[in-house]
C-alpha cells in the first residue's frame, strides 16, 4: 500500500471552480477522512484521483507514478485503485462471489480463489458468497462493496461517502467493519464523508475542505481542540466562542481566566470553548462565572444546558453535561472551564470571511 | 383471498364490486372470441386433414419465410437500437438530442406507408433483404426506446466502480453494461418478431409471402373455412411463443437499483474522431427510416401528371371522405376501447388476487394476436351467428377494440394507478360519498392519463390497415385502403396525397401525445 500525493490541483464546472490548488498528502498504510459541507467539492477531488474526471491544473501522483497532470491522464482502470461508491453500486446481475471477483484476473475468477477470506476480512460469513446483491441489507452491500474493492490489493482505497445511505443503527456497525477490515488490509484510504463524527472516529487524519480548499489537516484530537478558526470550529462541533485577551498562556474574557493550549495567538482574541469543557455548580461558589439556565434539552444520558452570563453583557454559552447533573431551568449556576482552550487573532486574516 | 380482504391494501373500496366483475368478465370474453373462434374451427379437422394440409411445401416455405425474417429482424433491429441509444445516451454525439428524437419519430409511420415510399423508389426491394431493410428501418424504434430509457436509469456507479476494478470501456460496457440492458433489449427484440408475425401490409406491398398474406389471399380466393383456421393456428402459435417469452423475460428483470439515492447523469465518452462516422451512421439511418418514406410521398405528390397507372386520380372531396372515414374511425375506436378499458383497469388498480390477474392477462392476450386473426375469425363469427354485424361500422370498432385494448389497458391503469387510494381515503374523511370521490379526486387524476390511452388507439387505429380492409363496410374508404388499393395497382402517384394526410395526422398525433405525456407514452405505443 502506497502513498496518495496531489499538487496543485484545480477543478470547475461550466466556469464555477470546485477546487482551487488543493494539496494533500496521504502516507501509505494511514486513512484520511475528508470532510467536508456538500458542495465543498470532496467528492470531486475524490473523483479526480479515480479518474473519473479530468483536473484542470494539479499533479496527482500515487505510490510514486503520476496518474494526473496538464499532460496526461491515466485511465481509471489503470490507477489500480479500489472504489466504493456511496451505495456500494453491486453488479445486480452478479452474485457476492462474482462481484468480490469482479476485479480479479479470469484464472482468478475461475477458481474462485479468496471469497471466502475476503468476506471473512469484511465481518460477512461465506455462505453470503452465493447470495445476489438485492438479497443484502445496505450495511452489508457496503461491506461487499469494500470486499470487491480489496481483492485485486489496490494501492489506494478510496470510499465516496459510504455510510451516508445507512440508517444510523446500522451506520455505526458498518462503519466499525469497514475501519477493522481496512486496518487489518492495512490499506492506504481516503474517505469522503459530510460526517464530522465519522471524519473523527475513522480518520488517522481529517482533512478539512471548504468552498473547494483544504483549510486544516491534522489528527482528529487536534482538528476538534484546536481548528484553525472560528468558522471550522463550529462545522467540527459544537462550540463556545467568547471575545477575550490572550497573554501568557491564558486567556481572559467574561468565564474568567482560562488556560489557553500551546502555540494560540495573543492580543485580543476570540476564545473557543468546547460546551463538555464547562461544568456547571449550584450553588455559585464566590469569584465564578455566574449563569442562568435558559433551556435544558434532556437526551438521556446527556444534557444540553443553554445559559445567559450575568456580567459581561448577558452572553448566551452551551454547556453539555452528563444527563444526571443537569439543572433545573430558572436555576442559577455557577461556571468553571475544565482543560485548555483554543483562541483565535481576531481582526485581519480571518479565512472564515474568504 | 381478495373477498377476506383482511390486512390486504384494500380498506375502504375492499369489496370487488360484482357488477364491475361482472363487466370486466364479458369484456376479457369478448376479446378472446377471436382466439377462441379460430381454435374451435381449426379443431373440426380432422387429424389426417390437418397434417396433410400442414406438411405442405407451402406451409414449409411460409413457416421458413416468416420465421427467417423475423429472427433477422429482431437481430437487426437490436443492433441498430442499441447502438443508436448508447450514441444518443452515453456519448457525446454532436447533436445528440436532435437524434434522439428523430431515432424516434418512424413510430409514428406505418410500415405499409415505409414499405409503399420504398417500393416505389425501386421494386428491387421485393425479396429477403429489401423486405429486412425496409422493416427493420420501420421497427427499430421499438428496441431503441425500452434500451435508451433503460441506459437513462443505469447507475453511473456501476461502470465507475467496474473501471476502477481494472475493466476498460469495452469490458465494462460488455461485462457490466449489457448484462443491465439486457431486459430492455431482449423485451424490444421480442416486440418486435411479434409485430413482424403479424405484419400484412408491408409485406403484401413488398411482395413477400408470410402468414399473413397467405392468409389474405386465401380469404380473396375464397379459400376459407377450417384449412385457413389451420394456418391461423400455426400463427398464433408463434405469436403466442413470443408472448409468453416476453412475458417471461419481463418477470425475470429484476435487475432494478438496488437501493435509491442521487441519481447522477453518467460520464458520456468522448468519441473523438468516431465522431464522423458516429454522425454518418445516423445521418443514414434516419434517412432510410425517415428521408426516404416522407420524402417519396413529396416525390409522388408532384408528379400527378405524369403518372404511370393512375386508375382514378384522388380528387379533394374523395380524399377529405377518406380523411373523414379515417377520422370517425379512429375517434369511435378510441372512446369505444378505453370505455372497454375502464373496467379491467379499475379491476386491476384496484384489486389483487388470481380472478383479477386472469381476466388481466387474458386482455393483454390479445395483444399476440394477429390483426388478420381476429378479423377473419370476427368475419367467420358474423357470417355464422350475426349476419346484420357482418360488414357493419360496429364490427370494425369492436375489432379495433379488441386489437388495442392491450395499449388502452397500460395507459388507463397507469392513470387508475395516478389517483392513490390515500387520496380517496382522505376525500372519504372529508365526508365525500363514493360518487363525489369519483367526480372530484379519480377522474380529474386520471383524465389526463385516459386522454393518452384514447390518443394512442386513435393514431393506432388511423394507421390500422389490415383489420380495415377486412371488415370496413362496403363503400367506407379510409386513408388506409385508399393507400393500399392505389399501391396495389403500382398508382402510386394516386396514393401519395392519402398516404401524405395518413402521415401528417399520425406525425401530429404522435408528436402532440409526446409533448404532453413524454415519451413513455411512445414507449407504450410499441
Amino acid at each position: 500500500m502506497a502513498e496518495l500525493g496531489i499538487a496543485g490541483v484545480s477543478k470547475a464546472f461550466a466556469g464555477q471552480p470546485v477546487l482551487d490548488a488543493v494539496d494533500l498528502t496521504v502516507a501509505a498504510g494511514r486513512l484520511v477522512a475528508l470532510l467536508g459541507r456538500s458542495g465543498s467539492g470532496k467528492t470531486t477531488l475524490l473523483r479526480l484521483i479515480c479518474g473519473f474526471e479530468r483536473a484542470d491544473a494539479g499533479c496527482i501522483a500515487i505510490d510514486g507514478q503520476v496518474v494526473s497532470n496538464a499532460a496526461m491522464l491515466v485511465p481509471p482502470e489503470r490507477r489500480r485503485i479500489g472504489y466504493v461508491a456511496q451505495e456500494g453500486a453491486l453488479f445486480p446481475h452478479l452474485t457476492v462471489a462474482g462481484n468480490v471477483l469482479f476485479g480479479l484476473p479470469r484464472a482468478a475468477r475461475r477458481s474462485r480463489q479468496g471469497v471466502a477470506e475476503l468476506l471473512d476480512l469484511v465481518g460477512l460469513p461465506s455462505a453470503y458468497a452465493e447470495r445476489w446483491p438485492h438479497e443484502l441489507s445496505g450495511g452489508e452491500q457496503q461491506r461487499v462493496a469494500l470486499a470487491r474493492a480489496l481483492a485485486p490489493a489496490p494501492r489506494l482505497v478510496l470510499l465516496d461517502e459510504p455510510f451516508s445511505s445507512l440508517d444510523a443503527a446500522l451506520r455505526v456497525e458498518t462503519r466499525e467493519a469497514v475501519a477493522a477490515a481496512l486496518r487489518r488490509a492495512r490499506a492506504t484510504a481516503l474517505l469522503v464523508t459530510h460526517d464530522q463524527a465519522e471524519a473523527l472516529s475513522l480518520g488517522d487524519e481529517v482533512a478539512v475542505l471548504r468552498r473547494g480548499r483544504i483549510v486544516q489537516v491534522a489528527a482528529p484530537q487536534r482538528l476538534y481542540r484546536q481548528p484553525a478558526d472560528a468558522d471550522l470550529a463550529q462545522f467540527v462541533g459544537e462550540a463556545v466562542l467568547l471575545a477575550g485577551q490572550a497573554a501568557a498562556g491564558e486567556a481572559h474574557c467574561a468565564l474568567g481566566t482560562l488556560k489557553l493550549a500551546a502555540g494560540m495567538p495573543e492580543g485580543k482574541v476570540e476564545i473557543m470553548v468546547r460546551p463538555e469543557q464547562l461544568s456547571l455548580i449550584r450553588p455559585p461558589a464566590a469569584g465564578q462565572a455566574v449563569g442562568h439556565v435558559e433551556r435544558v434539552m434532556f437526551y438521556g444520558p446527556a444534557a444540553r444546558v443553554a445559559l445567559r452570563l450575568r456580567a459581561g453583557g448577558g452572553v448566551g454559552l452551551v454547556a453539555r453535561l452528563p444527563g444526571h447533573l443537569a439543572p433545573p431551568e430558572g436555576a442559577e449556576v455557577g461556571i468553571a472551564v475544565t482543560g485548555e482552550v483554543a483562541a483565535f487573532a481576531t481582526g485581519a486574516g480571518m479565512d472564515a470571511a474568504a | 383471498m381478495a373477498a377476506s380482504g383482511a390486512g390486504a391494501p384494500a380498506r375502504l373500496i375492499r369489496r370487488k364490486s360484482p357488477v364491475l366483475l361482472a363487466a370486466a368478465t364479458a369484456i376479457a370474453v369478448l376479446v378472446l372470441l377471436p382466439v377462441a373462434a379460430t381454435v374451435i374451427d381449426a379443431a373440426q379437422v380432422s387429424r389426417d386433414e390437418a397434417a396433410e394440409l400442414l406438411w405442405r411445401p407451402l406451409v414449409g416455405e411460409l413457416l421458413v419465410n416468416t420465421v427467417g425474417l423475423a429472427a433477422a429482424t429482431t437481430v437487426v433491429t437490436a443492433v441498430i437500437g442499441t447502438l443508436g441509444a448508447w450514441l444518443v445516451e452515453r456519448t457525446d454525439l454532436p447533436w445528440r438530442r436532435a437524434w434522439g428524437a428523430l431515432a424516434v419519430v418512424p413510430l409514428a409511420i406505418p410500415p405499409f406507408i415505409s414499405s409503399y415510399a420504398w417500393v416505389s423508389l425501386t421494386p428491387a426491394l421485393q425479396d429477403f433483404t429489401g423486405a429486412l431493410l425496409v422493416v427493420s428501418c420501420a421497427y427499430y424504434p421499438l428496441v431503441y426506446l425500452p434500451v435508451a430509457a433503460a441506459l437513462r436509469g443505469l447507475d453511473p456507479a456501476l461502470e465507475e466502480t467496474a473501471r476502477s476494478l481494472g475493466r476498460g470501456p469495452w469490458g465494462c460496457f460488455f461485462g457490466v453494461v449489457l448484462p443491465q440492458l439486457r431486459p430492455a433489449l431482449l423485451g424490444g427484440m421480442l416486440l418486435v418478431a411479434l409485430h413482424m408475425l403479424g405484419e400484412f401490409g408491408a409485406f403484401t406491398l413488398l411482395r413477400f409471402r408470410t402468414f399473413t398474406t397467405e392468409l389474405y389471399a386465401a380469404y380473396r380466393t375464397g379459400f376459407s373455412g377450417p384449412g385457413a383456421s389451420l394456418l391461423a393456428l400455426v400463427l398464433l402459435g408463434l405469436c403466442l411463443l413470443c408472448m409468453a417469452a416476453e412475458f417471461r423475460v419481463r418477470a425475470a428483470a429484476r435487475y432494478a437499483r438496488i437501493g435509491g439515492g442521487a441519481r447522477r447523469a453518467g460520464a458520456r465518452l468522448e468519441l473523438g474522431w468516431l465522431a464522423l462516422p458516429a454522425l454518418a451512421w445516423f445521418a443514414l439511418l434516419v434517412l432510410a427510416a425517415l428521408g426516404v418514406p416522407l420524402g417519396m410521398i413529396l416525390y409522388w405528390l408532384t408528379q400527378h401528371g405524369n403518372a404511370a397507372t393512375t386508375p382514378a386520380g384522388a380528387t379533394l372531396a374523395s380524399l377529405a371522405d377518406a380523411a373523414f372515414a379515417s377520422v370517425w374511425l379512429g375517434l369511435a375506436g378510441a372512446g369505444f376501447t378505453v370505455l372497454l378499458a375502464l373496467p379491467l383497469a379499475f379491476l386491476a388498480a384496484r384489486h389483487h388476487g388470481w380472478v383479477v390477474t386472469l381476466l388481466e392477462r387474458a386482455a393483454y392476450l390479445t395483444q399476440g394476436v394477429p390483426a388478420i386473426v381476429v378479423a377473419l375469425a370476427l368475419i367467420t363469427l358474423t357470417l355464422r351467428a350475426a349476419t346484420p354485424l357482418y360488414q357493419s361500422a360496429a364490427l370494425l370498432i369492436l375489432a379495433y377494440a379488441i386489437l388495442f385494448l392491450p395499449l388502452a389497458l397500460v395507459s388507463v391503469r397507469a392513470a387508475l394507478l395516478q389517483a392513490q387510494r390515500s387520496l380517496e381515503e382522505v376525500a372519504r374523511g372529508l365526508g365525500l360519498g363514493w360518487a363525489a370521490v369519483m367526480g372530484r379526486v379519480v377522474l380529474p387524476l386520471a383524465a389526463s392519463g385516459l386522454g393518452a390511452a384514447a390518443a394512442l388507439v386513435f393514431v393506432s387505429v388511423v394507421t390500422e390497415l389490415t383489420a380495415t380492409l377486412l371488415l370496413a363496410p362496403i363503400g367506407t374508404r379510409t386513408l388506409a385502403t385508399e393507400v393500399w388499393a392505389d399501391t396495389s395497382t403500382l398508382a402510386f402517384a394516386a396514393a401519395s396525397p392519402y398516404a401524405a394526410v395518413m402521415a401528417v395526422l399520425s406525425l401530429l398525433s404522435t408528436w402532440l401525445l409526446a409533448r404532453r405525456f413524454g415519451g413513455g407514452a411512445l414507449a407504450a405505443a410499441g
